[in-house]
């Protein structure tokens, strides 16, 4: 009897002490790289702080929600240099924060997520594009939020095939992402109904990326590059590496346009882009940045509010209740694209719209009319269901 | 024959005398214009240039002038209606969007997009009086028919912030589905009602409880869930009807408000946004963003009865009270 009644107590004492609505600590750790990948224009300079000014964005967004409900959201940042223990960093970040963002590329994400495979960390992937860690290196402990080269392709390519610009001249890079890319570009163009009438390789041979006199060089360079080739209705880049690709608007040796990774180029977001609301988060970001936001920030932004959105609906700030959440039937989040985003349940890669931006305008956002699917016509952008790889667990 | 004699002479004498004829104003995003309604006509008798960006547009409880709320000029212009001009402009925040006023007709209240704020602005001395702080991108704006509780909504916080219109301080926060945008209350103030864009639905709140009590959710054979967005709502003064505005999806649904289930979906123009009742209640008009126009509806017969063409992307309308 005695026993029960403290049961009894022990109980009560529990409920009372959540009633009490202390406030809910979030800890969110930011994992990415040391230093800037160089683009080829000057005006495309990645800041120091790309992404993560996107994150912090969304933190202040969170906690002014979280205001009202008692929660209270935290950053920490970490970057690693070359060669240093992304393990042994993602460990470390873990004992502090339930929730890591991630920018790193493929293999180190790999590396942060198996580190902390036995933990209930949850990795929120929003920097790495690779189609192959949502499919055969897929990980239950990682949800994406950058969209993977096939999505971003697939969005190209559905636009181009409306534009009935069919005839495509491939040009890829000599490394290793452009030349993922550009099996992404191959894949969607097979899907859609396009035709590569020629690929060309751009080979890197190093030098420096800006010289005093190096516009004449290019310009005489990039009309004979592109002259032998069959006819073609776009020239579609592969450069991730920034080797080439920017120098190709203007410069054919047909006048044709260009598209990929430079032209008519597919991204998660762009600083043009207004519609559906997005001018009131990119004038809070600028305020907040003073400077525009990139795809990257957005990545970062939307991973961080899907961290705010899941604990504000479950209200708590357990790593393991908001992943049951983000997977769960009941998720979703508004991030300006004109409707709902939600998770795809076989390789938790977030859907969402691609924009097709030129650089000063938002030319259009796929996935384009027509391209149906009976679940999601988000699901006509990347890998879909029946062909994954993905196995959870 | 004499009967039927008379029967046409009342029929012609019916059509012959004019309806009472209502005044709409419509306000349209990308023209930066006010187009202005003849309900007679079911024509655009005037179109009024105004400030960058108008939305957010409402009598003032005289009648006599229009606030429109242009967001790029950040501020609240005033047309007065007898000469179709805008007059006069009132200092709102950054990004005004929609707003509501008090039962006197004395206090406006804002909502600025850019600043997590509500502004309150004195219309007779057309002056500033405070802010309130609420979530981020506030949107929608009601006020309880009493006057007591102000509702505004946040579009990224996703709740109904109730504000005390006395203290002027939040009270309660109900968190309802993504991007709410438009709040609306019951005539007896039973119910308010809030739609999620994003979230593809809209809430039944307890006003006096302030608790979710039921969910409208939307279901159109062929569209996907994605494209069900519900924007603006109306409700009938006898409180049995509601119609919401469900955006991409071209259609108005028809609800009836006791059980909450949609009766009906109206097909209307591309991405319908907010609506307007005729004081009589007679007829409900919406406005079609993506086809440039207004169509109107039956409010009994609940049938579409005409389109009529208004500048580019119509967002608001509004009726003079009666």
């Amino acid at each position: 009897m005695i026993r029960w009644l403290v049961g009894v107590i022990g109980l009560s004492v529990v409920a009372s002490h959540a009633l009490a609505a202390e406030p809910i600590d979030i800890h969110i750790g930011y994992l990415g790289q040391a230093g800037i990948k160089s683009k080829l224009s000057l005006v495309e300079q990645p800041s120091e702080n790309d992404g993560i000014a996107g994150a912090r964005l969304a933190i202040e967004d969170n906690n002014t929600t979280g205001k009202f409900l008692n929660q209270r959201f935290a950053l920490e940042e970490v970057r690693l240099r070359d060669g240093e223990d992304v393990a042994k960093a993602a460990a470390t970040l873990a004992d502090r924060n339930g929730f890591i963002i991630v920018d790193l590329p493929a293999a180190a994400l790999l590396k942060a997520a198996d580190a902390l495979r036995d933990r209930k960390t949850v990795l929120l992937n929003a920097g790495a594009t690779d189609d192959r860690l949502r499919e055969q290196d897929c990980r239950a402990n990682v949800v994406h939020v950058a969209p993977t080269r096939s999505m971003l392709a697939d969005a190209l390519a559905q636009y181009l095939v409306w534009k009935q610009w069919k005839r495509w001249l491939l040009v890829v890079g000599s490394h290793e992402t452009d030349k993922l890319y550009a099996d992404a570009l191959r894949r969607a163009a097979a899907r859609f109904g396009a035709k590569i009438v020629q690929e060309e390789m751009f080979e890197d041979t190093g030098g420096a990326r800006r010289t005093d006199s190096g516009v004449t060089l290019i310009q005489r360079q990039m009309p004979v590059f592109t002259q032998a080739a069959p006819a073609y209705d776009v020239l579609v880049a592969a450069d991730e590496s920034e080797v080439f690709a920017s120098y190709l608007p203007y410069r054919t040796w047909d006048a044709r346009p260009v598209a990929g990774s430079a032209g008519l180029v597919p991204t998660s977001w762009d600083a043009a882009h207004d519609q559906w609301g997005a001018i009131q988060i990119q004038n809070r970001f600028v305020k907040l940045n003073s400077r525009r936001m990139t795809a990257r920030d957005m990545q970062a932004w939307t991973a961080a509010r899907m961290i705010g959105e899941a604990t504000s609906r479950t209200n708590s700030g357990d790593p393991r209740a908001v992943s049951d959440f983000l997977k769960g039937p009941d998720f979703s989040v508004a991030a300006f694209k004109g409707q709902r985003l939600t998770l795809r349940d076989w390789n938790l890669q977030l859907r969402q719209p691609i924009l097709l931006a030129d650089g000063r305008m938002v030319v259009s956002v796929s996935p384009q009319e027509g391209f149906l699917h009976q679940t999601s016509e988000l699901d006509t952008l990347g890998v879909d269901r029946p062909e994954t790889k993905c196995k959870l667990n | 024959m004499w009967r039927r004699c008379l029967l046409s002479v009342t029929v012609l004498f019916a059509a012959a005398t004019p309806a009472f004829a209502f005044i709409a104003y419509v306000s349209n995003e990308k023209s930066n214009t006010v187009s202005v309604i003849d309900t007679d006509k079911w024509a655009v008798t005037a179109t009024i240039k105004v400030g960058q960006r108008p939305r957010g547009i409402e009598f003032t409880r005289s009648g006599k002038f229009v606030l429109v709320a242009v967001g790029d000029d950040d501020k609240i212009e005033v047309i007065d209606t007898a000469t179709q001009q805008v007059v006069d402009s009132l200092p709102s925040g950054p990004d005004p969007e929609l707003f509501t006023q008090d039962a006197a007709g004395k206090l406006l209240y804002v909502a600025n997009e850019n600043d997590n704020t509500v502004t309150i602005i004195d219309l007779e001395n057309r002056v500033r009086l405070g802010d309130i702080q609420v979530g981020v991108e506030p949107e929608g704006m009601a006020i309880s028919p009493d006057g007591k509780i102000l509702i505004n909504t946040s579009e990224t916080t996703n709740m109904a912030h109730f504000i005390d219109t006395a203290t002027r301080q939040i009270v309660a926060n109900v968190l309802v589905d993504a991007r709410p945008r438009f709040a609306q209350f019951k005539r007896d103030s039973s119910e308010l009602w809030v739609s999620s864009e994003i979230g593809g639905t809209v809430a039944i709140i307890d006003p006096a409880k302030r608790v979710i009590t039921g969910k409208i959710e939307f279901n159109i054979p062929g569209l996907r869930r994605e494209a069900i967005q519900p924007v603006g709502i109306g409700i009938t003064k006898d409180g049995k009807t509601g119609f919401v505005a469900l955006g991409p999806a071209n259609r108005v649904a028809v609800v009836d408000a006791t059980t909450h289930k949609v009766t009906k979906y109206l097909l209307v123009g591309q991405r319908v946004w907010h609506m307007a009742f005729t004081p009589d209640e007679k007829y409900l008009l919406v406005t079609n963003g993506v086809s440039n126009d207004v169509s109107v509806i039956d409010v009994s017969a609940q049938k579409v009865i005409k389109t009529i063409q208004v500048g580019e992307l119509p967002w608001g309308i509004a009726f003079a009270e009666p």
